[in-house]
Order: C-alpha cells, then sequence, then structure tokens
C-alpha cells in the first residue's frame, strides 16, 4: 500500500503530516500562517486559516491538473469573400461555444485564479471525431446548427473549427487562498469537512466541500472536481438553527451539530444533488449534555458531547442515514474525525494526544480500543532517542487507567470562564465551590483563534481580527439560547481573549487536575498555555493537538504501520529484519548458515557418495475424493476418487500419474493423464462449486478438459499447489519466471506464465501452441506486460499499476512452491453488474411486470439467469462485498437521470432517453467486491493506469533506460522515468501532453510509439529515443474506414491494431522515412486482444475458436508463417482458452534454431549447437539504431 | 532481481537431505559364524537410527545365528546411542570432530535397560515422533494445528519421514511452520539444549521469539537466558561450541528463523553444547 498522510493542527496552529511510512510527524513548513482546521482527502487538504480565509493545498502529481478551453470560430460563405467571418444576422456569434449560444471569444477566457496558468497559446483542432482534418481544422455543413463533416462539399454554406487551450494548475504543494470571488461572503469560515467523492463513481472525481460559518450558516462549494481543485463558488444551504461544525463522509453522509446540541442529518444527497434536500434532526446521545461533535464516515457516524463523551451511531446505512440509536465508547475526546476505510481518529480530551481506533473492519465498525499516535515530531529530531523512550503513550491503549503524564503541558480541562475567574484570585482550593461559571461561546477549536489572535495582538503584528462584532451583532439578531445569553458583548475584553501567563497557566494546570473530577459541563475544551516561549514544547513534551484529519490516510485494520514501532530508533537494526523479508537476505548469520550448511554438506557428502542410501525411494500416492464432469451426455457432476501417483524416473526426474476412478453402470473404471502431458491447471469461475480444469495438448483440442471438483475451497487450493509442483518438477520449471516469459491473464484475474522454447518461433515449423506448458503465479491482474530484461508490469481491475518483485508463488501456493521473499499482500476491486429491467404498459407506465415471455426483472447482462440484489454473490468465495448496489450511470449508449436505458424490446440497442418506440427500459446496478491474496507484485502508487508499454528488447541487449509507456485510468498519457532491469519500477512518470483521453500504447523496439486515443483514432509520437523518452509530437493517424480502433501493439517493426468490433489491423508501408505507414490491411476477425513481439511474433486472444468438443471464447493463438519477408504470417494455431482475456509475448525474444532442410528430415537439433540466425543483424546497437524497415 | 540469491527454502532441503557416512561394526563381543564386514551407510541426519537401520541388521544377521539376535542397539566410544534422538544430533553431540565416517558399534545382546528405551517396532517410534510433534505444536499455537489436523495428515508427516519424501513431509509440516504475522512468530519456541557433560538429558524452558519491546529473540538471547555459559566472554575465548545440524549459526541468527528452518521433523529445534575443540 502506498504511503498517504495524516493531517494534524497543534494548538498553536501548526500543521504536521504524517505520513503511514513515517514515524514521526512533519511540520508543513509552507505554511506561512496559523491554521486552525484541516481536513484532508488523498489528493488535496483544505484549511482554514486564523485569518478565516480557506486555503488549498493540492499534492503534487506526476500528472498536472489540466483545464481544456475551447471555443468555436464560425463563418458562412458568401460569393464574393468565399468564406468569411461576415455571417447572416440571425446567425450565430462569430466565436461561440459549441451550441453557438454563448458569445466566447478567445480573450475572454481569464484564468480563473491566480493558482493557474495557461500552458500554451489557443491553437487550432485538427482532430474530427477521430478523423484527421485538413490543415486548418475545419468543418463543413449546410447550416448552423447541422452535421458537420470534415470534407467541404457543393452545398457547404457554412463551416466551423475547434480551438482548445489549456491551462495548467500550479499551486500545488503550497497553501494557496481559495478566491472568494463573491464579495458578499459570508461572514468568516469556522468550520469545514471535505469528502462525497464516492457519491458518484465518474471520472470526473467530483467532491464536496462543506463549510460553515462563524454565525452558524453552512455553505457548499460548488463544482469541485478534479479538473478544478478549487470549484467554482460558495452556495448557501439553508439550516434550521445555528450551525456549529459539519462532517461530510466519503459517501453521501453529512451531519451537523447545531449550537443547541442537537444533530441535523442531510438527507437527498445523490450523484444529481450533491448537496441535498433536507435537513433531520436527530437528539443528541445524552439528553442532558449537547453534542459538540460529529464526525461521519461512508458508514459510520461517531459524536462527541459537551461532557467529552465518545457516542457510537448505531444503524446507520446508505438507506438510513440517520441511523437507530447512540452506543457509549470508552475514552475522552474533544474530537472526532473518521478517514478513509471508516478508520477513526480523536484527539484525547485528557492529554491532547492522537488516538487511532484499533480494530476497525468493515464487519466491526466500532472498532476496540483507543490506541495513542506516537507524538515524535521533526523538529524533535535532535533529541529523539530522549523522548523515544520516555514515550509513555506509545503502545499504551486508552483505557480509564492509562493517563499520559507530560510535565507542565496538562490541559485542564478548565473553560474559559474558570480561567478567567482563576486569573483574579488564586483560587486553589475554592473551586469546587465556586458558582459555576458561565459558560461563553467556544467551540472545541475556537481557542486556537483565541491564542492565534492573542498572540498576535501580544506580538503586534498586523492580522484580521476576530470580528467579534460579528458575534455580537449575531447574538443580536437571534434568540440565542440562555447559555449564549450570558455572554455579552459589552463586558470589555471577553475572558475568553484573557491573557495567560506562563505563572498563572501553572496555578491552573493545579486547579485544573484538582478539578477535574468537579468539571462537567465545560463545553469547551480551552487549555491554557506558555504562549510567549519560542519553542513550546520541552524534549519531553507531547505536543497538543488541536485537530485531526484522516480522510486522506489510507490505513486499514490490517495495515502494518510503522508508527506504533514503539522501539523506533532503540532497536532499529533489528527492525529493518523483519523475518522473511528481504534486507535479512544480506543479513550476515544468513549467509553463514548457508555458508556453512554447504561445507557440510560437502564435509559429511562429497566423498562419501558411494556409500549406500539408507533409505530407498518408493512410489508416493496422495488420494482424495471429487467431483468430476462426466465427459459424455448426459454430462453431471459424478462422484469420482482422485490420486496422483508420484516415483522418481530413472534418470531421477519425478514423474507421475493422475486417476480419476468412477463407477459407470456398476462397473468400475478409470481414466487417467501422465502429470508431464498436463500442460496447465486453472481455477475455474464458479460460485457454488470449488473447480478446477485440467489441460492436455489432446483436450486443448478438444476444448473439452478434465473438470473437477473439490468438496472445500482448502482442499481444491491443496490439490491445485500439489498437482502444480508435481507438473513444473516433471517439466523442471522452478522458482521464478525467466525473462523471457510468457505471461497471460485469464478473465478471473489469474496469472499464469509459460516459459517459451527456442522452437515456439520456428519457422516453417514451430512447437504446436496447445503443446505450452502454463503455470500459475500468484496475484490478481487485468492486464499485464514486459519485456525480455526481465521488466514485468501489471495493472489490476482497480486500475492499480504493480511491478514484478522477482519472487514467485504466493496466492494458494505456500512452503515450498512459494518464494519466501518478494511476495506481498495485493488487493483487487472489480464491479459485479446485474440489470433491472421493466416493461411499458398504458395503464401503469413502466413496471417490474413483465410478458410471459419477458426476461427475468432482474437479470445477467444476457437476461438468461436471474440475479437479484439479494441472490447475486461475488464471484467466489475470495471476494468480499465492499459496497452497496448503486445505479451505474456509465454505461455504454448513455442513461437518463435515473440511470435507465430504453428499447423497443429485449433484447435490443439501447439508448439513454426514452422514445415513442420504446416499450422496455433497464438499468445498471453495480456492486464492488474485494479480494485480498498474494504475490510478487508490489504496488507502483500513485496513479491509477489503464494500460502500460515496455520496450521490447533482445535478450542480451544493454539498455540504460527501458522505455516505459502508460495511460493513467484518465486518459492521460505517461512515461516512466528511471526504469532499469535493476529498478523496475522506476522513479516518476513524465505527462505527455495530448488534445484528449487516450486508451491503449504500445512502443517498438526502435522506440516507435503508437497510441490509441478514447475516440478510435491512432496516433504515432514522432522522435522518440534513449535521449528524448517523451518524444516531441503526436502524428494522427487515419484509422480503418468506419472503424474505431481499442488496441494497439508494435513489435520490433510491425504494428497491429485490434478495432472495437474485433477485427485485427496490420499496418502497411512502415518505412524508416515514413514510420507512420500507409494503410491498414485486415488480418482477421473475432480477435480481442494483440501482442507483438520483439521477434515480430503475432499473438491473439481470440473469441469464438472451436474445438472438437466445444466451443471456446478467449483463446490463446499464434500467428503462423510470419518471417521478416511475410510479417502478416498466414494462419492462426490455437493455444489454451477459452476465458482468457490478455497475453503478452513481449518478453520472448528467442530466436528459432536455424533449421536446413536436410536436417528436417533428422530430429531438430539443440539451438546451441546451430549456426546463427542469417537473418539480418539483430545485434542491440544496429536494432536500437534503426528505425523501421519491412 | 532475480539474481541467484540462495532461497530459505533451499535451507529445508539442505537440513532435510543432510546424510552422515557411518561405519556400523559388529561389536567384538557377539558371537558370529565367520567374520563380520563392517557395514557403509548414509544415515539422513533427520530421521532416527531404528527407522534406518533395517539394512544393518539384515547385514549382520547373515552372519549370526537367530538365537544370538537380540534387539539391536548401537554404541559410540562407550555410549549406547538413544534412538529416541534424531541421528544429526547423536553426532553433533558426541562425534562432531572426529574424522568420518562415524564408526558405531553394534550390538545384539546385553541391552542397556537403564539407557535406553527399547524399540520393538516402528510404531514406537512413530508414537514418539507424534509426541514429540503435539508438544511442539502445543508450545508453538497452544496445539492449534496439530489438532486441526486430520489422522491422514498426521500419518503424512510419520510416512514422509520414513520414506524419506522431502516434499511429502513438508507439504504437511509447513502449516506447523505458519504464524499470524502481526505476532511476528510463535507462541514459545519449541527447543531443547543438550550437552554430554551434564546429568540431566536435556533444557527446555519456555522462551518466546520476540521480545516484549518488539525485537525478535535471537539465538544469543536464548543461550543468555538458558545457557549463559555457552557465550563467549570478553577475552575473547570460546568454550563452547553451539551446534545445530552440523553447523554453528552466528548468535544473532533470530530464533524464529530458526525454528522454522533448522528444526528437526518433530519440529524441536536441537542444539548441542559441545565443548570446544582445545587446539
Amino acid at each position: 500500500m502506498p504511503s498517504s498522510l495524516l493531517w494534524a493542527v497543534d494548538v498553536f496552529g501548526r500543521v504536521y503530516s504524517l505520513s503511514t511510512a513515517a514515524q514521526q510527524w512533519d511540520q508543513c513548513k509552507e505554511a506561512q500562517l496559523e491554521f486552525k482546521r484541516v481536513t484532508a482527502v488523498q489528493q488535496c487538504c483544505w484549511a482554514i486559516a486564523c485569518d478565516h480565509q480557506i486555503y488549498l493545498n493540492v499534492h503534487a502529481s506526476d500528472v498536472p491538473i489540466r483545464y481544456k478551453e475551447e471555443t468555436y470560430e464560425n463563418q458562412r460563405w458568401n460569393p464574393v469573400d468565399g468564406f468569411s467571418d461576415r455571417l447572416l444576422p440571425s446567425d450565430r456569434w462569430q466565436w461561440s461555444d459549441m451550441t453557438g449560444l454563448k458569445h466566447q471569444p478567445l480573450d475572454s477566457f481569464q484564468l480563473p485564479s491566480e493558482n493557474w496558468e495557461w500552458e500554451a497559446d489557443w491553437y487550432v483542432d485538427e482532430n474530427f471525431g477521430g478523423e484527421p482534418t485538413e490543415k486548418g481544422g475545419w468543418t463543413y455543413a449546410i447550416d448552423f446548427p447541422a452535421a458537420y463533416t470534415k470534407d467541404k462539399k457543393w452545398n457547404s454554406c457554412v463551416r466551423r473549427r475547434r480551438w482548445i487551450r489549456y491551462r495548467r494548475y500550479k499551486a500545488c504543494n503550497t497553501w494557496a487562498k481559495v478566491p472568494s470571488e463573491q464579495a458578499g461572503l459570508p461572514d468568516p469560515f469556522n468550520d469545514i469537512s471535505c469528502g462525497g467523492w464516492e457519491i458518484s463513481d465518474e471520472p470526473r472525481g467530483q467532491m464536496s466541500l462543506w463549510a460553515v460559518s462563524l454565525q452558524g450558516k453552512v455553505w457548499f462549494r460548488e463544482d469541485i472536481h478534479h479538473l478544478n481543485p478549487e470549484g467554482s463558488s460558495w452556495v448557501e444551504v439553508q439550516v434550521p438553527g445555528e450551525v456549529v461544525q459539519i462532517s461530510c463522509g466519503a459517501g453521501d453522509l453529512v451531519w451537523a451539530v447545531l449550537w443547541e446540541g442537537q444533530l441535523l442529518v442531510r438527507e437527498g444527497i445523490g450523484r444529481d444533488c450533491p448537496k441535498g434536500s433536507s435537513w433531520v434532526v436527530v437528539e443528541s446521545p445524552s439528553p442532558e449534555v449537547g453534542a459538540i461533535h460529529v464526525a461521519v464516515g461512508v458508514n459510520v457516524v461517531w459524536a462527541v458531547t459537551k461532557d467529552h463523551k465518545v457516542w457510537f451511531r448505531r444503524g446507520i446505512n446508505s438507506h438510513n442515514p440517520c441511523g437507530s440509536g447512540w452506543i457509549g465508547m470508552v475514552g475522552e475526546m474533544v474530537m472526532i474525525n473518521v478517514g478513509l476505510s471508516d478508520q477513526v481518529w480523536g484527539i484525547g480530551a485528557e492529554d491532547r494526544a492522537i488516538y487511532m481506533r484499533q480494530g476497525v473492519t468493515a464487519n466491526e465498525l466500532s472498532g476496540k480500543a483507543w490506541k495513542a499516535l506516537p507524538s515524535l515530531r521533526d523538529s524533535d529530531r535532535a533529541h529523539s532517542s530522549a523522548s523515544a523512550s520516555s514515550l509513555p503513550s506509545a503502545g499504551c491503549f486508552f483505557s480509564g487507567e492509562v493517563r499520559v503524564q507530560s510535565r507542565g503541558s496538562v490541559i485542564g480541562d478548565i473553560d474559559a470562564g474558570q480561567e478567567a475567574s482563576c486569573e483574579a484570585a488564586p483560587l486553589l482550593h475554592g473551586q469546587a465551590d465556586a458558582p459555576k461559571p458561565l459558560i461563553p461561546k467556544v467551540t472545541s477549536d475556537s481557542f486556537i483563534s483565541e491564542l492565534v489572535s492573542d498572540r498576535d495582538r501580544r506580538e503586534g503584528a498586523v492580522s484580521t481580527p476576530i470580528p467579534e462584532e460579528d458575534q455580537g451583532s449575531e447574538q443580536d439578531d437571534k434568540a440565542p439560547p440562555a447559555l449564549v445569553l450570558s455572554h455579552s458583548p459589552s463586558c470589555g475584553p471577553d475572558p475568553q481573549w484573557s491573557n495567560v501567563d506562563l505563572e498563572e497557566a501553572q496555578t491552573h494546570l493545579a486547579v485544573g487536575a484538582a478539578s477535574d473530577a468537579a468539571e462537567t459541563s465545560s463545553l469547551s475544551s480551552v487549555a491554557t498555555y506558555n504562549l510567549g516561549l519560542e519553542e513550546p514544547y520541552g524534549p519531553d513534551e507531547h505536543p497538543l493537538w488541536a485537530w485531526v484529519s484522516g480522510g486522506g490516510c489510507a490505513v486499514d485494520s490490517h495495515s502494518q504501520l510503522s508508527w506504533f514501532n514503539s522501539s523506533a530508533g532503540m532497536c532499529s537494526s533489528m527492525q529493518s529484519m523483519s523475518l522473511s523479508v528481504s534486507p535479512a537476505q544480506t543479513a550476515a548469520w544468513r549467509k553463514q548458515i548457508f555458508e556453512q550448511l554447504s561445507e557440510r554438506s560437502k564435509r559429511e557428502m562429497d566423498n562419501f557418495r558411494h556409500y549406500e542410501q539408507a533409505i530407498e525411494q518408493t512410489v508416493w500416492v496422495k488420494k482424495g475424493t471429487m467431483q468430476w464432469w462426466r465427459d459424455w451426455k448426459p454430462h453431471k457432476w459424478v462422484d469420482v476418487r482422485f490420486a496422483l501417483e508420484q516415483y522418481c524416473g530413472t534418470d531421477g526426474s519425478k514423474e507421475g500419474i493422475l486417476f480419476i476412478y468412477y463407477t459407470f453402470n456398476e462397473e468400475k473404471k478409470y481414466l487417467h493423464a501422465f502429470i508431464n502431458e498436463v500442460t496447465i491447471l486453472v481455477p475455474v469461475l464458479s460460485d457454488s462449486k470449488h473447480t478446477f480444469a485440467i489441460y492436455t495438448p489432446e483436450r486443448t483440442k478438444q476444448r473439452w478438459p478434465i473438470r473437477l471438483a473439490a468438496s472445500t475451497e482448502h482442499e481444491m487450493f491443496d490439490w491445485l499447489a500439489l498437482l502444480t509442483m508435481s507438473c513444473c518438477d516433471s517439466r523442471g520449471v522452478q522458482g521464478p519466471p525467466s525473462k523471457q516469459a510468457i505471461w497471460s491473464v485469464t478473465c478471473k484475474g489469474d496469472i499464469f506464465v509459460s516459459e517459451p522454447s527456442p522452437s515456439l518461433e520456428a519457422s516453417p515449423y514451430p512447437m504446436s501452441c496447445d503443446q505450452m506448458f502454463w503455470h500459475q503465479i500468484g496475484g490478481h491482474l487485468r492486464t499485464i506486460e514486459c519485456n525480455s530484461l526481465g521488466v514485468v508490469w501489471g495493472i489490476g481491475c482497480d486500475h492499480t499499476a504493480w511491478v514484478y518483485s522477482g519472487g514467485y508463488g504466493g496466492g494458494f501456493f505456500q512452503g515450498l512452491a512459494s518464494s519466501t521473499d518478494n511476495i506481498y499482500t495485493q488487493t483487487d476491486v472489480k464491479s459485479v453488474y446485474i440489470y433491472e429491467n421493466q416493461r411499458w404498459n398504458p395503464v401503469t407506465g413502466y413496471t417490474n411486470r413483465g410478458l410471459p415471455t419477458d426476461r427475468y426483472m432482474w437479470s445477467d447482462a444476457s437476461g438468461l439467469q436471474e440475479c437479484t440484489k439479494a441472490n447475486t454473490k461475488p464471484p467466489s468465495p475470495h471476494w468480499t462485498w465492499v459496497s452497496d448496489w448503486t445505479i451505474d450511470y456509465n454505461v455504454s449508449g448513455g442513461t437518463d437521470r435515473e440511470g435507465w436505458q430504453y428499447a423497443a424490446d429485449f433484447p435490443a440497442s439501447y439508448h439513454g432517453s426514452k422514445t415513442l418506440k420504446d416499450f422496455v427500459r433497464r438499468r445498471r446496478w453495480a456492486r464492488k467486491c474485494k479480494i485480498t491474496t498474494t504475490g510478487p507484485w508490489q504496488e507502483v502508487p500513485p496513479i491509477p493506469l489503464c494500460d502500460v508499454t515496455i520496450l521490447p528488447c533482445m535478450a542480451q541487449s544493454k539498455v540504460e533506460q527501458v522505455l516505459l509507456w502508460a495511460i493513467s485510468n484518465k486518459g492521460d498519457v505517461l512515461c516512466r522515468l528511471g526504469v532499469t532491469p535493476e529498478t523496475p519500477a522506476g522513479t516518476s512518470w513524465l505527462h505527455v501532453g495530448t488534445d484528449q483521453p487516450f486508451k491503449s500504447i504500445s512502443i517498438g523496439g526502435a522506440h516507435q510509439v503508437w497510441a490509441i486515443a478514447r475516440d478510435g483514432s491512432a496516433f504515432y509520437r514522432g522522435s522518440v529515443s534513449q535521449q528524448n523518452p517523451a518524444g516531441d509530437c503526436w502524428y494522427h493517424i487515419p484509422s480503418p474506414p468506419r472503424q474505431k480502433l481499442k488496441q494497439v501493439s508494435v513489435g520490433r517493426t510491425s504494428v497491429y491494431a485490434v478495432d472495437d468490433n474485433g477485427n485485427l489491423w496490420y499496418r502497411h508501408g512502415l518505412t524508416p522515412s515514413y514510420p507512420q505507414g500507409t494503410t491498414w490491411e485486415h488480418i482477421s476477425n473475432n480477435v480481442r486482444k494483440v501482442s507483438v513481439g520483439p521477434l515480430d511474433q503475432v499473438w491473439i486472444i481470440a473469441d469464438k475458436v472451436q474445438g472438437s468438443h466445444s466451443l471456446s471464447c478467449g483463446t490463446v493463438c499464434h500467428r503462423l508463417g510470419v518471417q521478416p519477408m511475410e510479417p502478416k504470417g498466414q494462419s492462426w494455431d490455437y493455444g489454451i482458452g477459452g476465458g482468457w482475456d490478455h497475453i503478452t509475448v513481449r518478453g520472448n525474444s528467442l530466436e528459432a534454431p536455424r533449421i536446413s532442410m536436410a536436417m528436417l528430415s533428422d530430429r531438430p537439433v539443440p539451438a546451441s549447437s546451430t549456426p546463427h540466425s542469417p537473418l539480418p543483424l539483430r545485434n542491440p546497437e544496429g536494432m536500437n539504431g534503426n528505425v523501421v524497415q519491412s | 532481481m532475480q539474481q541467484a540469491m540462495a532461497d530459505d527454502k533451499d535451507v529445508l532441503r539442505d537440513v532435510w537431505f543432510g546424510r552422515i557416512p557411518t561405519c556400523f561394526t559388529l561389536y567384538q563381543d557377539e558371537i558370529t559364524e565367520r567374520e563380520a564386514e563392517p557395514f557403509y551407510l548414509l544415515l539422513p541426519r533427520v530421521s532416527y537410527l531404528p527407522l534406518v537401520t533395517d539394512k544393518v541388521r539384515k547385514h549382520f544377521q547373515k552372519v549370526m545365528k537367530p538365537d544370538d539376535v537380540g534387539e539391536m542397539w548401537f554404541e559410540y566410544e562407550g555410549t549406547p546411542l538413544k534412538w529416541h534422538y534424531p541421528i544429526g544430533l547423536l553426532f553433533d553431540l558426541y562425534a562432531s570432530n572426529t574424522t568420518l565416517p562415524w564408526s558405531i558399534f553394534v550390538h545384539f545382546k546385553n541391552f542397556p535397560q537403564q539407557d535406553l528405551l527399547h524399540c520393538p517396532s516402528n510404531s514406537v517410534i512413530e508414537a514418539h515422533f507424534m509426541s514429540s510433534i503435539k508438544e511442539a505444536d502445543a508450545l508453538k499455537h497452544k496445539g492449534a494445528v496439530v489438532n486441526e489436523m486430520q489422522k491422514k495428515d498426521h500419518k503424512q508427516l510419520w510416512m514422509g519421514l520414513q520414506n524419506d519424501k522431502f516434499d511429502q513431509f513438508w507439504a504437511m509440516n509447513r502449516k506447523l511452520m505458519e504464524y499470524p504475522t502481526e505476532e511476528g512468530g510463535f507462541r514459545y519456541i519449541p527447543f531443547r539444549i543438550y550437552q554430554v557433560t551434564s546429568n540431566r538429558p536435556f533444557i527446555q524452558k519456555l522462551f518466546r521469539p520476540v521480545a516484549s519491546d518488539g525485537c525478535p529473540h535471537t539465538l544469543g538471547d536464548l543461550l543468555k537466558e538458558v545457557f549463559p555459559a555457552a557465550i563467549p566472554q570478553n577475552d575473547g575465548q570460546k568454550k563452547y561450541q553451539v551446534m545445530i545440524h552440523g553447523i554453528e549459526p552466528m548468535l544473532e541468527t533470530p530464533i524464529q528463523w530458526l525454528s522454522e528452518h533448522l528444526s528437526y521433523p518433530d519440529n524441536f529445534l536441537h542444539i548441542s553444547i559441545i565443548p570446544a575443540p582445545s587446539d
């Protein structure tokens, strides 16, 4: 898991962040001002400073935030001038938006704030719906508004073209003031909360920011999304009372606290209405004591009452944002914050330390106990050893008896009123008897502003004063509750502003401690501090925290956090030696054991090899019972006995035979398979049975594997691990995959590897690809790409990027079949979809009552299977639901506002708006599920990807930098820097600008980069080289007529692409001087994906391959007859399938041994003894230097 | 990446396939019909003597009258060899600094009742072996793993040892070596410390793999607690050798790693402490 940040503000208004990978807090040096509050999400952090303005700190990313401004230039033809800007009076503006309704000349575009800059000047867009236009970018039509074409016709009377200009957000990693454009805006802000990014799944990345003003009004920031991080304007949201604090979760939960102590819950928040529609009042958890603070997550609500008690709200879910009741929790806090995965942080009322709730899981949202976070800050480094060893809180659970002592900085739970009275007289003893002072209006954080303004005043600094008038007037305006009445604006220096000097502070502390028990109704947790000191905390003191925000902090109850390694510093040498992690590999003790063992073997065995062995090797049999999918009709599951017999072959190799004993017509029979003939063992997706398939070359030809089902999942994995090991042993396959390995991924996300033999790409008689042996590697991926230098990257279903770590095993391979290091936890998230179908009838409109012949009203995409919300399970027991069912609006064809798609009948093509001819409609529901497994993969944070490609090379080549290009899931083109065989993960991304989002990319052996845009057009990137890894510009390549391209793969010289309709195209006419080529040539149909390797070998995933027994979709196929002079090849050879989704052969640069015709009658000769390839030399220099040859 | 770094699993393999070249000589007091040739055999370090000496018995029986053949037992330099100690332990403890092959006398009479247990059949060894595994698991996992196993799983462990099937044994044994990652190791480390010069058969104590501060315990930590004399003094004089499987791991070696990789098949770390050679 990549590191992320927990943000906090201390009582002096300094902002700190704590990385999940670090052990100490880092002070945010960029902050020029003191801050009151922060609210963080993963990509940015918002804050209110002491000037009550809102600041935004966007974390810098390798991908810049770019906003595309566009406008259209319109022209009309007249016989005199030809096309000119002289338009008819009834026409649109000469410069307008796309609709023509809005006048927008180029100079009307202004940067929205000083945090933006223009990237370049305006330029004309020459891409028209995936087709390149003539120079000038004009598109023609008969009249405005009409259908435009790129060709000028005799009747083209008007034309228009699009101008583009990008602006870039430049204020990253710094606190930038959010422009407050509305002059009347509001009174100063007092609280903010950011969230709402899960309300819609759409790539726009919409977010909600709620704010509370000092007057208790609530504001919502409009239009915050990825490309507009600042949002555009504030909108007031009416509230039934005076709000003091608000909290917004990642989803649709928004709760606020009223001044009187009740809580407000926002209802009606949804994709179309992120502001929600109405408020519902929820009473305070405790009838006598009002709530003062609330914190919400996705499925949880926590609250704090004025007596610092912590409460957890029961029964919260997406249908019931109000929940059903309060549960009192242990611990006393001044505030609580809920972060990602509903993890909870709090600030202790007693010690002002930050606590994290332990044991919060999806099943136990309330967690188990509080645990204090270490308080080490970077400024403490000088005396870190001292403070580390004296950290009494680290590792202690927060419970009643644990009190953290910190000399001189104990926070008394006294309120400002008490302070004030103390100032007058040393009432050490009379405190308990003293009449309860009236409680001023101080919320748990406003004391910071006091402190800050206090300091300002003292230092004489000119700073925005706290508008006391506002408070006064506010009290005049409204009839404030009794509590506030006492707070007269005219009573001179308000008690809460009172200055407290060091001496008195000490007194208060004593009072605070003494009056601890008596103190019950303190509304605030105002503390006393010695403000004048340069270094506010001594070495042994803890920071006193005021606010914490975990909204950007990705941890869960399973995360291994370095925060709690209390022994930091003291045993750092041992710390790094966590067992079975790679640094230990180099430990001296380990080296010594390896050396001594090998010495021992030499000493005790080398001279005695002729001695007899005490135990002779015998046959070993493992038996079990399973179910077998009968090969003949009627097909059904039958009970069988299953046995694996293993023995040592005469040459010492291990062999084995599989037996399946079944009864047929009361006769005992068996089926067998030799382990050395098994080509693959595949776990099969099934929600009811634990099934796997066994293939041999013969079975692959038939498209009919041996299908077996174990009674438990555990048993299945035991067998799979054993059988895989047995197969690998018999094939001599062990350890990690070679650099030449061919990788593939099934639709289930399982990863398989095959070691290519040199004869695989032999010509004219290659090894048949149904003979290839595949074995599984742990992990879960959607796509995988590699090259022959051993650089392997994968992308998960959730678009997370992963790099291969060099290990093997993981997943269900444990113990011997798995390497002990380089195996990491891997998670992936994907969506399960079901469809809600309805039919229209004249009486009631659309209902869920269909015709008798209709599909199920809740079904899968085909309509054949009934799939209801209740009966749909995750794809296998490994997956767990991590969300509720939500309507999916991102369906091809579009949807209406409720997610419906309409059609004349089932099944048909669906469209997003209802017409008169439509009688049925459907909508798609999605639910996310998550898998947690292990494998040799390490995450490459933080940018999610949708495609990746790695420079194909010859195995021997030495490349300083391995070029790696990728496309982010938002469609940005990226070039990875610093990738070498030693550091396959590289260091950082370089963003390559494009005019539109992209979806597929591939780099060839001569650095030729081809890419496909989302609109289906192809692009060639010019001048990419080792020295200039990002190239210089894009060339638009026309797609095959009437086809939208989907994927591209570039080998040494060949370029192949696949379109949306499953056609495979070969690019003709590539020459070194014209690397873009001339035309597309159709090669094949029913193609899902193509992978072209460094030898220009062509492999595809094909749909619909007919075998002798069955048909398979998603089949690995190999193009036969590909030769330097015939790069298109001749025919297909069919390999493993179905259910395959992806293959990459870009690591395989093993050239076939040359076979002379004379030798063909004989046996093929081993590769080592053959003369070198007669083809034009392919030495690395030559290859990298020549651009293209065809 | 992918360099030829020795894998921890190679250690398991090396440990399992450790062999001691042994020369069995019939004791001179035994009555034979003709001269008995010595018998040479590679003994698996991890196995038990009666389990691997069928061939020895057959060899010597050929030259003896059936009446003279009692229960076979072995002796090395006057010490009767306990069959219920793994062979590697016997060798490390008594013979680690001798020249190879290891010379063992074979006896068929005068069974030393006071020193050795009888071993009428392999099922006695099996019972002993399984009880050791259960004891070890009680220490490691409160017995949870071994109790969850089925009878056939237990059999698989035993058959793996008996037939010298590394894969078969480890396919099951790996379960006994698992532990929750967050705990950093087993509950207690099953170990026994043996020394020649002591009357006690061995030392065994409760010892955790991880210190209370979270640091992994090392072999040195264990010895410090259990057998401080084995730790070299400041003067650098090494008085004892600390031996497991014929090697002397560094004192910095984490005890958890040792337990996972250098335990005998009975899941115990059998540590021999022998006086350092004086030369």
